[in-house]
């Protein structure tokens, strides 16, 4: 059996390179699939418990994830399609309308 | 206790209302007075004045049955301060019976003759509402009177004295927005201002009087207590008791209108004449001598006081008695004479004939009281006849308020040229055929006072007269040439007023005054005729022994009092220089009457003496410029260099305003406000600015770098959660 060290670690990594993405790309859609990296690293990490400790909590939880992450996908999709109808770009470097 | 049997056997709880009936009749007069009909207002005032003196009444009646026992009536409870007991506790003995019969009888009549009087006055002055007012305070000095009558204390006898004044002030400036002859002007409440001034220079002295009594005469106002710790001071430190008197003296001569203090009386004449009867001839100006009377046991302590007491009365007597040779309103002769026969009163009690002087008190409220009256009688007669007479050539001159109108558009009333003066005896003469009754009224007065026999003011000033010529030499012939004088101005009015020609047209269509007026008059002549029967003295010539009854009534209160019988030296000296007196002013005034226009005969054979005469000897003038004007320097000064210059604008304006204003302008604002705190808060913003200046450069919009923050967040604190 796969030692639950060997799990964690790679969540670790997968939420590195996922954070990682987020932080260095410039195209929303990598942003995205970056961000789906780190929630499955997450992902990967609760089932990982789950099984060390037997109960099912953790598998339910990734379940809500899935679920939230699917939800959050449709919206920030729907976000890009309309900032790209008004700008006809979605590069991430332009968007600091938030400035204060 | 010894008080309430004898209260069991008299009408002594009665004596209360001696003041709450009058209060009552002012109170309904007061709150009713523009509902009641002027019948009900003077029956309400009259009823209300005729209660006190059926208590009156019934009150002497108890103190003759109980043989003059003095008794106290405690009613109300006033001042409680420890040990200080002030009450208000009533009186009741032989002495304050007999004011209180006078002035409640006395001045019920002239409530009777105000009804009628005050109907025409009003309309003559076109003042209708004000009717009601005068019965008002009327009824308000019967009670304040009633006060000080029968007030066991000396407090008490203040707090009326305090009262008549006022009452005294109220009336005399009645008709406060003109004067005697209606025209507009402050005439009338200067007078009653003079009255209540020089009354508060009197009031002085009875209040010092008052202390000194309270911290050296057994620590109490109350007669009994005072009198009881009397002869000891006298004994110990007489001086005491002297300043005590003289103090009280001049109490005495503020009220009952003495040297130096009379010059208030002859211009009270300007209140309407029920008011000169019984204010400022019958009852209010006797309280002075009343005061000294009840004080008999602490004058007879110190014969120097009485000695100037008696002076004092004397002086006046003569001084006032030759002021009224001259003078020509028929009010101001009647007043002087009244200052005149307060001094012989004043005089008497002086010389320590308190019963004369009682006597001559209740005497002269008869005939002085009747005297006033029929003035006014005559006043209101030729008033009568004025209106009737010139209606059209006057318009409505006595209308206040159509003659400010008038004076408005053209000049007011002066420009017709004359000012009618009803009160003027040069406008009078002839007034025996049209006013007959008030004429023969008029002469019983007259006899009266100029003490013929019978008459009771025979009695009564020949009871002084003997008495001063038996121990005050110098009194008595100052009274005795005083009493000439009376005789001889009374005679000179007599036939100014009543005999020879008319002298205007309103004379000549006088009309006689109603019965509401004459009745009362009627009653008061009949007491002026048999008044001296009060005391019949002995008579040794005629082997007569006189009953002496007021002496004995008196004597209940003031001790066993000489009871002199009558001297027929001094009693024939006086009546004959009476009839001289009368037969020289018919010489002067009745033999050859006063034409229309024509100079007192009096004036050239005396000249700058009647001059004198005329002006009352230039006392208002010598007070004016010895007191007055001094005094209004005095304030002047006070007011414009002291209190305006030095005290507003330096004291005030410059240093405390000014230190405060600079103190403000340059110390705190300057330094304390812009440099120190506003720097302060000043610099707290400015470095808030550049703080946030800074800080938002952080928020540059782009959402990788907060998510950056938010990773290096996460990353410090697992770090410390994981390093700790």
């Amino acid at each position: 059996m796969v030692p639950v060290d060997y799990y964690i670690a790679l969540s670790a990594i997968l939420f590195t390179i996922g954070a990682l993405g987020v932080l260095s790309r410039r195209n929303p859609l990598i942003i995205f699939m970056s961000i789906e990296l780190m929630l499955n690293a997450a992902n990967l990490a609760f089932v990982a418990f789950a099984r060390v400790y037997q109960t099912f909590s953790g598998q339910i939880f990734v379940f809500f994830v899935i679920a939230v992450a699917a939800a959050e996908v449709a919206v920030g999709l729907a976000l890009i399609v309309e900032i790209f109808k008004t700008r006809k770009n979605i590069n991430i470097d332009e968007m600091n309308s938030l400035k204060g | 206790m010894h008080l309430s049997e004898t209260v069991n056997t008299g009408f002594y709880f009665l004596a209360p209302w001696l003041v709450l009936a009058p209060v009552a009749g002012l109170l309904i007069n007061a709150v009713f007075g523009r509902q009641l009909s002027e019948k009900m207002i003077g029956a309400v005032a009259s009823l209300a004045s005729g209660a006190a003196f059926v208590v009156s009444v019934l009150l002497a009646y108890s103190v003759w049955i109980s043989h003059g026992h003095p008794v106290s009536v405690p009613f109300a409870e006033w001042i409680h301060i420890g040990d200080l007991k002030l009450d208000w506790t009533f009186r009741v003995d032989s002495l304050s019976t007999t004011m209180m019969l006078v002035v409640s009888g006395v001045g019920t009549l002239i409530h009777i003759y105000a009804i009628g009087y005050m109907h025409e006055d009003v309309r003559f002055k076109r003042q209708e509402g004000r009717f009601a007012r005068f019965f008002v305070y009327l009824n308000l000095f019967i009670a304040a009177m009633m006060i000080l009558v029968s007030g066991d204390s000396y407090l008490m006898l203040f707090v009326g004295w305090e009262g008549v004044g006022l009452c005294s002030f109220l009336l005399i400036g009645f008709w406060f927005e003109m004067d005697t002859l209606a025209r507009p002007s402050w005439a009338n409440s200067d007078a009653a201002k003079k009255a209540f001034i020089t009354n508060r220079v009197g009031d002085f002295g009875f209040l010092i009087a008052g202390f000194l009594m309270f911290w050296y005469l057994g620590n109490s106002f109350q007669f009994d207590k005072v009198f009881e710790a009397a002869p000891a001071v006298a004994e110990a430190t007489p001086w005491v008791v002297v300043a005590i008197t003289l103090f009280m003296l001049l109490g005495v001569a503020g009220k009952s209108a003495q040297i130096p203090l009379y010059i208030w009386l002859p211009d009270a004449m300007a209140g309407p004449t029920p008011v000169s009867a019984l204010i400022h001839a019958a009852t209010m100006v006797t309280a002075g001598v009343y005061l000294v009377a009840r004080s008999a046991p602490i004058y007879t302590l110190v014969p120097q006081a009485q000695y100037i007491v008696a002076m004092v009365g004397a002086g006046t007597a003569l001084f006032a008695a030759t002021i009224a040779v001259g003078q020509y309103d028929i009010k101001k002769v009647l007043a002087y004479s009244t200052i005149s026969q307060l001094g012989f009163m004043v005089a008497a009690v002086g010389m320590g004939a308190f019963v004369a002087g009682m006597f001559h008190l209740v005497t002269h409220a008869f005939f002085k009281a009747l005297l006033f009256l029929s003035a006014g009688s005559v006043i209101l007669g030729l008033e009568r006849g004025h209106h009737a007479h010139g209606h059209h050539g006057h318009g409505d001159g006595h209308s206040l308020r159509g003659k400010r109108k008038e004076g408005r558009t053209h000049g007011g009333h002066e420009d017709h040229g004359e000012v009618f003066d009803p009160g003027d005896m040069r406008n009078m003469g002839g007034l025996r055929k049209t006013m007959p009754v008030t004429f023969w009224l008029y002469m019983i007065g007259t006899l009266a006072l100029a003490g013929i026999f019978p008459f009771a003011g025979f009695w009564s000033k020949d009871e002084i007269l003997v008495d001063a010529s038996l121990h005050y030499p110098s009194v008595y012939w100052q009274l005795t040439v005083a009493a000439f004088f009376t005789a001889f101005y009374m005679g000179r009015q007599v036939w100014m007023v009543f005999f020879g020609e008319a002298r205007s047209d309103a004379a000549k269509s006088a009309q006689e005054s109603p019965k509401v007026m004459t009745l009362p008059l009627v009653v008061l002549a009949v007491l002026s005729v048999v008044g001296g029967a009060l005391n019949i003295p002995s008579i040794k010539e005629i082997g007569l022994k006189g009953p002496h009854q007021l002496t004995h009534w008196l004597s209940y209160t003031l001790g066993e009092v000489e009871s002199l019988p009558l001297n027929l030296g001094v009693a024939g000296i006086s009546t004959a220089l009476a009839l001289l007196a009368i037969f020289i002013s018919w010489l002067i005034y009745g033999r050859n009457p006063l034409k229309t226009g024509q100079v007192d005969p009096l004036k050239r054979p005396l000249g700058f003496i009647f001059t004198g005469m005329e002006n009352k000897w230039f006392v208002d003038e010598g007070y004016g410029v010895l007191i007055i004007t001094p005094f209004r320097r005095i304030s002047q000064f006070l007011a414009d260099v002291i209190d305006w210059r030095f005290w507003h604008d330096f004291v005030h304006d410059t240093v405390i305003a000014g230190t405060y204003n600079w103190l403000s302008r340059i110390v705190l604002d300057r330094y304390a406000d812009q440099k120190g705190i506003d720097t302060f808060f000043n610099s707290w913003g400015s470095f808030t600015q550049w703080l946030s200046g800074n800080v938002r450069q952080i928020q540059n919009g782009f959402v990788r770098s907060y998510a950056l923050s938010v990773l290096l967040g996460v990353v410090l604190i697992l770090g410390y959660l994981i390093l700790k």
